[in-house]
């Protein structure tokens, strides 16, 4: 799977999750940008995420995200 | 089930039709998603509930100060969340000495919160029990060591069923069985504990939030009281029209074995006052056989009220037993093991619950009990009774039949009736009716066990429960009354309500002869009466009319002094009421 359609994908869990309809994310996107996005919203990202993509994240993990583009580096570097 | 995402989507519903109940949720973690999880499943059960949350960890401090805003919030009901994962944490930090005393420390906490909360609000708790944590220390010889957290923890869990089994008020929610279902691992994620505080998954919220409100339901009068079943391959493996007695599937090994098991369930519903028909596509003579001569079968024809075979449309047949039982559609639990007659049903009657069944009937039970269909909020010597009751009902209804006049049916059943004030026997049964009865109840406010202990003891309310018994039988304690000194004029029937087995008896008649009589003897001039309407009581909104009540404003009143009986054909059981 390639960059953007890892992001389209991640886009689509966000606006399930946060339920934000027309909510779009970029790779800099931060948790500042979007209201919805609050650390107990985080987690269930976290979780929802995770089962996405059927991965696991360390605590350590979660915690080091600064913004979508550093998700994104988690993510594919568990897919390959 | 739903899961969390769906849950929380049902907070942005409209709320403003349903039942409104202020919850107040104590937790010693992070208790933000359970609270989302409650409310958004509060909504499928029909209910508001409008919660207030404690700040992270302060439940002793919102529970021993009196100016707290628990208390402030006044709710109807306290969810309390003590977590097994806090009281490692305490015992983690104990001298190692301090260990034996855990349970009985923890133990003596929960009642001085409880009691605390009694003297300040007539609320009921519901309290989480503990999911186990096998911190490993001793292995399987934890068992054997009375200071281990295994040894405490369990310990705890039993003592605080003997304390439930003791305060009415007091329930466990019990969440250690949900995790027995879910696994350690469904129940706790670390990833969520680390980030969050939070010591329950993601995914077993909703299986947390469906346990509590299962409990809240049933408080408020909606939990299923009827099981209706299929026969072939429901009740048995095989068609007993086909296959004939000595093929059909039913004990012994193998499959057969699945069936007596399921039997031997419905059998302890049956005991526990779960009224039990069966809806059959089958000639009725051939369907009743196995009862009757299967060498194997553990349901006997008499533990079955209703028992309905015929080559008719099984909405149809329900619609009758529905007719016959009086109780509400949204009461009863249909199995069938084709899904054509489940969706059928479920179309054609969509207030009745209709569980899917697994394909194989080896996994019914496992299935089954994993929904909690049979929640209750009661439990009282009646309930074994309950389904003699309703074949015993049968029969009157043929008696009926032989009479042209309904007096002289009346008259012929020889009716008696035992009035008393509530008591420490009578309590259970009338605590149960007040929150079972929902079409001949006036103004349906729910009473729990302590509730009515405390009528019966106090001097401005006159409580009476009445029995009804006839040649047939005895339908036990149906009816209770409550009368609320007002002043010394007037009494005001707080509580009015009836089992419906016994409409067209003419007991109105007679209940309203007794407390006119008793209000007379007591300097009373005014009987005054309400009527509250809800979704299931239409059928009393004339019933203060028809007794000849006065209507004013929103009230009805009536005259002792001018007062004539009325006639019924119900004789007082005790020569006096005992006061």
């Amino acid at each position: 799977m390639n960059r953007s359609e890892l992001l389209k994908e991640l886009n689509e869990i966000f606006v399930d999750v946060l339920d934000t309809d027309g909510l779009v994310i970029n790779e800099q996107t931060t948790a500042k940008d979007v209201d919805e996005w609050d650390s107990l919203n985080h987690i269930q990202l976290v979780v929802a995420i995770e089962k996405h993509f059927k991965i696991r994240f360390t605590s350590q993990e979660i915690q080091n995200w600064n913004n979508v583009g550093e998700m994104l580096n988690s993510i594919s570097a568990k897919l390959n | 089930m739903k899961v969390f995402s769906e849950l929380k989507k049902n907070l942005k519903n409209d709320f403003s039709n349903l039942k409104p109940i202020k919850v107040a949720l104590l937790g010693d973690t992070a208790t933000q998603l359970l609270k989302l999880s409650l409310r958004g499943m509060g909504f499928d059960y029909g209910f508001d509930l409008q919660i207030w949350e404690a700040d992270f960890n302060q439940i002793e401090r919102q529970v021993f100060d009196p100016t707290s805003e628990l208390y402030e919030f006044n709710p109807e009901l306290i969810v309390v969340f003590q977590s097994s994962h806090k009281l490692l944490e305490k015992y983690n930090k104990l001298h190692p000495q301090d260990y034996y005393n855990l349970a009985e420390n923890r133990l003596k906490l929960i009642d001085n919160l409880y009691l605390e909360i009694k003297t300040k609000l007539n609320t009921k708790i519901i309290y989480y029990n503990y999911p186990e944590i096998n911190d490993s220390i001793f292995g399987n010889y934890a068992n054997k060591v009375e200071q281990s957290f295994v040894f405490q923890l369990r310990k705890l869990n039993y003592e605080l069923m003997v304390y439930a089994a003791r305060y009415p008020n007091f329930n466990i929610c019990d969440i250690s069985s949900i995790q027995n279902q879910a696994g350690k691992s469904g129940m706790f994620q670390t990833s969520v504990y680390i980030n969050t505080e939070m010591v329950l998954s993601i995914d077993v919220l909703p299986l947390i939030a469906a346990g509590t409100v299962d409990i809240i339901a049933s408080m408020y009068g909606k939990f299923n009281k009827c099981l209706i079943l299929d026969l072939d391959n429901t009740m048995w493996g095989g068609i007993i029209g086909d296959d004939g007695l000595e093929n059909i599937q039913l004990g012994g090994l193998g499959i057969g074995k699945a069936f007596t098991e399921f039997q031997y369930w419905i059998k302890k519903l049956k005991n526990r006052g779960i009224i039990i028909a069966v809806c059959s596509k089958n000639t009725e003579s051939v369907a009743k056989e196995p009862f009757e001569k299967h060498p194997d079968t553990v349901l006997l024809l008499d533990d079955i009220a209703v028992f309905i075979a015929n080559w008719e449309n099984k909405a149809d047949n329900i619609r009758q037993i529905q007719s016959i039982l009086n109780i509400g559609f949204d009461s009863m639990v249909f199995l069938d093991d084709n899904p054509f007659e489940r969706n059928m049903v479920r179309e054609n009657i969509p207030s009745i619950t209709v569980p899917e069944l697994p394909v194989d009937p080896a996994n019914y039970l496992e299935y089954l009990y994993t929904l909690n269909l049979f929640e209750t909020a009661s439990f009282s010597d009646e309930d074994s009774e309950r389904t003699k009751q309703y074949q015993t009902e049968a029969k009157r209804a043929t008696l009926q039949t032989s009479y042209t006049n309904e007096d002289d049916f009346l008259k012929s059943l020889s009716m008696l009736s035992l009035v008393e004030p509530f008591n420490k026997f009578n309590t259970p049964r009338v605590a149960q009716l007040s929150q079972r009865s929902n079409q001949f109840n006036l103004r349906t406010v729910r009473y729990s066990d302590a509730d009515i202990e405390l009528l019966s003891l106090s001097n401005d309310y006159y409580t009476f429960a009445f029995t009804l018994e006839d040649k047939f039988g005895d339908n036990g304690l149906i009816c209770a009354v409550i009368l609320h000194k007002e002043n010394n004029e007037v009494l005001f029937i707080d509580t009015w309500f009836m089992s419906c087995r016994v409409l067209k008896r003419g007991m109105e008649n007679f209940v309203l002869n007794t407390i006119v009589s008793y209000a007379r003897e007591n300097g009373f001039k005014i009987l005054k009466g309400e009527y509250i309407p809800t979704a299931k009581n239409d059928m009393v909104k004339d019933h203060y009319r028809n007794l000849n009540f006065q209507e004013k404003g929103n009230f009805f009143v009536l005259a002792t002094d001018i007062y004539e009986a009325k006639k019924s054909y119900i004789t007082l059981k005790n020569y006096e009421i005992k006061y």
